[in-house]
Formats: C-alpha cells, sequence, structure tokens
C-alpha cells in the first residue's frame, strides 16, 4: 500500500469490460443451451440475462453501489431496445415469408369473382378499390388541409379561433378509425336509408383520418418560409392572397407533398372504417357512388376470416402487397423531401 | 421628398384597389376551410347520436343476449378497460427505456436512424399486426406466457382458464402494446432531447452517473410529457379495432378472465365484428356504442393535449 499517493479518482473498470463481459455470459449460456438444445433465441435471450446480472455484480465489486446501478440501467435500456425492435422483424420476416409464394401474375390481375374453393383468385378488385378510395380521400382532404394550414399560418396567427382550432386538429389525430367509419356510416344511412353501401363513405370516413396529419405537416413547412420572401413580396406591392399562392406555397411545396404521401400511406392500410361502410364484394366496383367496395385490407380482414388455408395464403400475399404500397409511399415521401427540401431562397 | 410624396401616395391608393377582392375572397375561402374541422368534429358527434340514439332505448330483443343498453355495454367496456391497461402496463417501461436509448444511450449518429425504425412501427397497417398476432404470436405466447401465468399467477382473478390456442384478450393486448409504443416513444423522446443541457452538464459535473443525471435532471423536467405520451397511448389502445378483432375469439358473455377464450371484445372491435348481421336496430345499437367510444377517446385525447401543452404537439401522429 502505498500511503503517499492520495486516490481522487476511484477505481473504474476498462472500457473493454462490458464487451468481455458479454462474451463471457454468451459463453455460459452456450453450455447449457449445448446441453438442452436451446435455439439462439434462448441462447440470446439467457446470455442476456447472465450479462444483466454479472456486469452490475463485477462493477458493484470494483467501482462501488453507483456505478453498479448505472451498468445495470444501461444494459437494461439496451435489451429493452432489442426487445422492442423485434416484434418488428419478426413480423416483417414472416409477412415475406408468408406472403411471397402467393405472389403471381394471375394474383395481381384478376378477382375473387366466381373463385370457389382452392381455385387461384387475386387482389385486382381490391387494388382498385384501395386506389379510387384513397384518392378519393385525397380529393377531400387535400384542399381542406392545406387551406386550414394557410390560416393557420397567414391569418389566424395567435388569434383565439386559431388556437381552438389547432388544439382541435390535435385532438382529431386521436380519433379512433373505427368512429370515422361509423360517422360515415351515420351520414349514409341518414340521407340514403339504412342499406346503403359506397365506396365513398370510405373516402369520407379516411379523409377524417387524414386531415388532422395534412394540416400539421403543411403548416410545420410553411412555418419554415422565411419572412423576408413575403416581405419582398409585399414590398413590389404584391397583395397577399397573391403572396401565399405564389411564394409561400410553392416555395413549401415539397414539404407539403411529402406530408401528403405520408398521410396517404397511414390511412392505406385502415380497415376497421371501411369494413364498416364500404363492405366486401368479390368483384370489380368502379363506381364510388354506388354499392360495396373490396379494399385491400378489408380484403385480408375477409380472407383471414374465412380461417382456410388458401385463405390464410391469400391474406398474408394480400398483406405482403400492403406492407411493399406502404413503403414505397414512405419511400417517395423521403425523396420528395429530400429533393426539394431547400426551396428556401430562390 | 415632400414632392415625390404626393404622387406615391395616390398611387398606392390607386394600385391596390382591384386586388382587395381577391384578398378578401382568399380569406373567406380559407376561414371556410378552417371552420370545416370544427363542423366535421361537430357532425361526427351530432350524426352519430342521431343514428345511435335508437339504439339507447330499443326494445329488449335487441341486445340480445342481455336485455338492456347498460348490460349491453358493460362488458365491452370491461374488456376494452382490461386491454388498454394491459397494453400500458407492458408498453409505458418500454417505451419510455427506447426513447432514453435514442436520446441519451444510442450512439449519437444512430439515433435518428434508429428513431426511424421505431416510426416503422408506426407504419405498419392494424390489419397485418392482427394477422400476425392471429397467427403467429398466439401460438408463440399460448404455452410460454399464458401458462405460465395461469400457474403461476391464477389465483388473481384475471387469470383464469388458459386459451388452448393462445388468443385471448391477454395476445390482444400484447399487440396493442406493440402497436402504440411508436407514439409513446416520440412524444417522450422529444421531451428528454428538450432537457436543458446546462442542467445535464451541471448533473454530470457533480459526479453524478448517467443514470442519476437523468432521474435527477431529465425526468423531472420531462414528467408531463411523458404522462402526455401515456395518455395519447391511452387513447390509441381504447380505439384499436382489428388486431383485436382478429386476435380473439369473442363471446358475449360477462368475464374477467383476459388469458381464456370467453373474452367479450373490446367496443371497437365488436363493431367491427358485428356490422354484417346488422338489422337497422342492431346498427343504430353499434353506432351508439361507437358514440360511447368516440366521448370517452375525445376526453382522454383532450386531457393528455392539455397536459402536453403545445409543446409537444407537433410530435404526436
Amino acid at each position: 500500500m502505498t500511503t503517499g499517493i492520495m486516490h481522487i479518482s476511484h477505481a473504474r473498470l476498462p472500457r473493454w469490460a462490458p464487451v468481455l463481459a458479454g462474451a463471457v455470459a454468451l459463453a455460459l449460456a452456450g453450455l447449457p443451451a449445448l446441453l438442452a438444445g436451446w435455439g439462439p433465441l434462448k441462447w440470446v435471450a439467457a446470455a442476456m440475462v447472465v450479462f444483466l446480472v454479472a456486469m452490475p455484480a463485477w462493477s458493484r465489486v470494483v467501482e462501488g453501489r453507483r456505478a453498479a446501478v448505472d451498468r445495470l440501467v444501461t444494459g437494461l435500456i439496451w435489451t429493452a431496445f432489442a426487445i422492442a425492435v423485434s416484434p418488428l422483424v419478426w413480423l416483417l420476416y414472416v409477412v415475406v415469408r408468408s406472403g411471397a409464394p402467393a405472389i403471381n401474375t394471375e394474383f395481381l390481375s384478376i378477382s375473387m369473382l366466381n373463385v370457389i374453393g382452392d381455385e387461384q383468385g387475386g387482389i385486382y378488385h381490391a387494388l382498385l378499390g384501395t386506389l379510387l378510395i384513397t384518392v378519393a380521400a385525397a380529393i377531400i382532404s387535400v384542399p381542406i388541409g392545406t387551406l386550414t394550414a394557410v390560416y393557420l399560418v397567414e391569418y389566424g396567427k395567435t388569434s383565439r379561433t386559431a388556437r381552438i382550432i389547432t388544439f382541435l386538429v390535435d385532438v382529431m389525430t386521436g380519433i379512433p378509425s373505427i368512429v370515422a367509419g361509423l360517422f360515415a356510416l351515420a351520414l349514409l344511412v341518414l340521407l340514403f336509408g339504412p342499406a346503403f353501401r359506397a365506396g365513398i363513405g370510405g373516402s369520407i370516413a379516411l379523409s377524417l383520418l387524414m386531415i388532422p396529419t395534412v394540416v400539421r405537416s403543411s403548416e410545420e413547412m410553411m412555418r419554415l418560409v422565411p419572412d423576408d420572401l413575403r416581405e419582398a413580396s409585399y414590398a413590389l406591392g404584391v397583395p397577399k392572397w397573391r403572396t401565399v399562392t405564389r411564394v409561400v406555397l410553392p416555395t413549401s411545396l415539397a414539404g407539403i407533398v411529402t406530408g401528403v404521401v405520408l398521410a396517404v400511406s397511414r390511412v392505406i392500410g385502415e380497415t376497421a372504417p371501411l369494413l364498416v361502410v364500404a363492405g366486401a364484394t368479390d368483384g370489380v366496383n368502379t363506381n364510388l357512388f354506388d354499392g360495396r367496395m373490396t379494399t385491400l385490407p378489408v380484403f385480408i380482414f375477409s380472407q383471414y376470416a374465412s380461417s382456410t388455408p388458401v385463405g390464410y395464403q391469400r391474406a398474408w400475399g394480400g398483406a405482403l402487397v400492403l406492407i411493399a404500397l406502404v413503403m414505397v409511399l414512405n419511400l417517395i415521401a423521403r425523396i420528395v423531401g429530400r429533393m426539394f427540401a431547400p426551396a428556401q431562397g430562390q | 421628398v415632400t414632392t415625390t410624396a404626393s404622387p406615391e401616395r395616390t398611387e398606392s391608393v390607386t394600385t391596390p384597389r382591384p386586388s382587395r377582392r381577391g384578398d378578401r375572397a382568399f380569406a373567406t375561402v380559407v376561414r371556410v376551410a378552417a371552420l370545416t374541422i370544427l363542423v366535421a368534429l361537430v357532425a361526427v358527434f351530432v350524426f352519430l347520436a342521431a343514428e345511435g340514439w335508437k339504439g339507447l332505448t330499443s326494445d329488449s330483443a335487441t341486445y340480445a343476449p342481455f336485455t338492456s343498453f347498460a348490460g349491453y355495454i358493460a362488458p365491452l367496456i370491461v374488456s376494452t378497460l382490461l386491454a388498454s391497461a394491459i397494453a400500458l402496463v407492458v408498453s409505458v417501461p418500454f417505451a419510455i427505456a427506447v426513447a432514453l436509448f435514442i436520446s441519451h444511450y444510442a450512439p449519437r449518429r444512430l439515433g435518428a436512424a434508429l428513431g426511424y425504425v421505431i416510426d416503422l412501427l408506426a407504419a405498419v397497417p392494424s390489419v397485418v399486426f392482427g394477422l400476425w398476432g392471429g397467427r403467429y404470436l398466439a401460438g408463440y405466447l399460448q404455452p410460454a406466457h399464458v401458462l405460465w401465468l395461469h400457474d403461476h399467477l391464477g389465483f388473481v382473478p384475471i387469470f383464469g382458464e388458459p386459451s388452448p390456442n393462445g388468443r385471448s384478450l391477454f395476445t390482444a393486448a400484447i399487440v396493442l402494446a406493440i402497436m402504440i409504443l411508436p407514439i409513446m416513444t416520440a412524444i417522450s423522446r422529444e421531451v428528454f432531447l428538450q432537457t436543458p443541457r446546462l442542467h445535464e452538464e451541471a448533473a454530470l459535473a457533480l459526479g453524478a452517473t448517467r443514470w442519476e443525471m437523468i432521474r435527477y435532471a431529465v425526468f423531472p423536467h420531462a414528467r408531463s410529457g411523458m404522462v402526455a405520451g401515456t395518455m395519447l397511448g391511452l387513447g390509441r389502445a381504447l380505439g384499436e379495432t382489428m388486431a383485436v378483432a382478429m386476435v380473439l375469439a369473442t363471446t358475449p358473455t360477462t368475464t374477467l378472465d383476459v388469458i381464456g377464450t370467453a373474452s367479450p371484445p373490446t367496443i371497437a372491435a365488436n363493431i367491427a365484428l358485428n356490422y354484417k348481421e346488422a338489422t337497422p336496430e342492431r346498427q343504430s345499437l353499434l353506432i351508439a356504442t361507437g358514440l360511447v367510444l368516440f366521448v370517452v377517446t375525445f376526453l382522454v385525447n383532450v386531457a393528455a393535449r392539455w397536459v402536453a401543452g403545445r409543446s409537444a404537439r407537433r410530435l404526436a401522429r
């Protein structure tokens, strides 16, 4: 013991300590894993538990209680993240593995009309229905959404009305989708009688879900437009409405498009409202204003509900197409956002 | 200066005049659009009430196997609350841990990318979650967890006779927990990132470990954001339909057992499962239950937004 030296910092474990502990944990858990024939998942889970015990214990001996608690929490947080991501990985893997065998050109190009038993069926009618209903929903919600955003940014600003509307838009994001569907159903039933079903009802329900997202993203983008641009326009004698339509909107266009595409990707997978108000049918229906109309999510649900092997197969195929659609839309949104992002100061 | 002032003034009076009308028209259009949102929300309430009203006081045969509206909706409410509560209990610790991981633990460059991975969870359509929950997760949870819960916690009334295929309210609640994780993470992450830098550095300078810094500097600052995120998650869980409808094999009984085969569905799932056989009276009844759901989720969301204030609003999608 060297008494002459004052220790002003206490002992620390070396930087590679967690790596060593991890390796030891894997090895320790590997022994019972080999003996009992566990799969890799159980092995890693066991190793995690060993690590979460061993690492703080080692730290407790060398570094003291407070550092040991810190190590434990760090381990727990990494573990929690790994566990939280695992359902996503598992789900995507399952969808691709189970869905891929179902996909062929016929699956994409024929409907379920007169398909009996195990015959080859398709999702053509559902794709068409999804396209029509979603486009109609976008046509309803994009003007309302962007103009509301214009009101909030350029006109209402911090007025009482603007604050109330901002608050309501926030609350609207939390409306359960099934309630939106029931609203559209109640509307159609009141207007056209209790048995009426039509694709447009689905569009009304979806636009109720889309509007808040569109308002939010457009508002955000318009607030990013520098005031210099507006003032330059005013200084040239351009009236306010021309300034908004010719300067503010074009400058924030990319961001608005991104927001709209993201909103579409969100509602394209909605099932419950369409199930209630647009119903399901086996054939192609291109008339939004009359008759039942199948969409892709509803197709997946009804095939799943049939509880037959071929039904499950079709459901997985539909799920793969749907997930691919959503991911492609997300990707487009990001690309548009990135390509046209620095639109300021042209 | 004074000589040029007069022509300028006359010009400024004459030129904008034709465009004023355009300004006024545009301002009106924009105001109408904004008011549409208000009108839409009121319309949701009014139309649901107008159609659902009949469902509150039909003749007792409509409510079979129950005899009144209260009797019909009570088990649905119990199921909805149970499923949401289980989902929250499972999801909240993960949401906070994942948000902390992204804001304070992950390497800085990775943080944003990992946040995007969690957002991808929100992009997966609910019907796909339902499909996965019913076909894979239920089978996985049956032996490992449902049986275990029955064996070890069977004395708690909610863990009764286990379902043979794992398709129970408990499994549905786990799917709900996964589905509400992204929104809760997004809100918590944002408030964690807003912690004043100086507070964090002061804590570290006083010798706090990273965990102590988070406990004494980050959490007190983020408390209201965490509460708001949890409430938004609750709102989502209450209204989520397809995952529950697809995972649960339902029967209209009253039971507290969440791991058995015979649980009543949640309000939302009940609507989705019964819309087909709907006679006009039944349809009104379903709309009436929808009205109850709307009012409850509306209040939960209003409370959440009120707690969150404006700062967190950008992030809640």
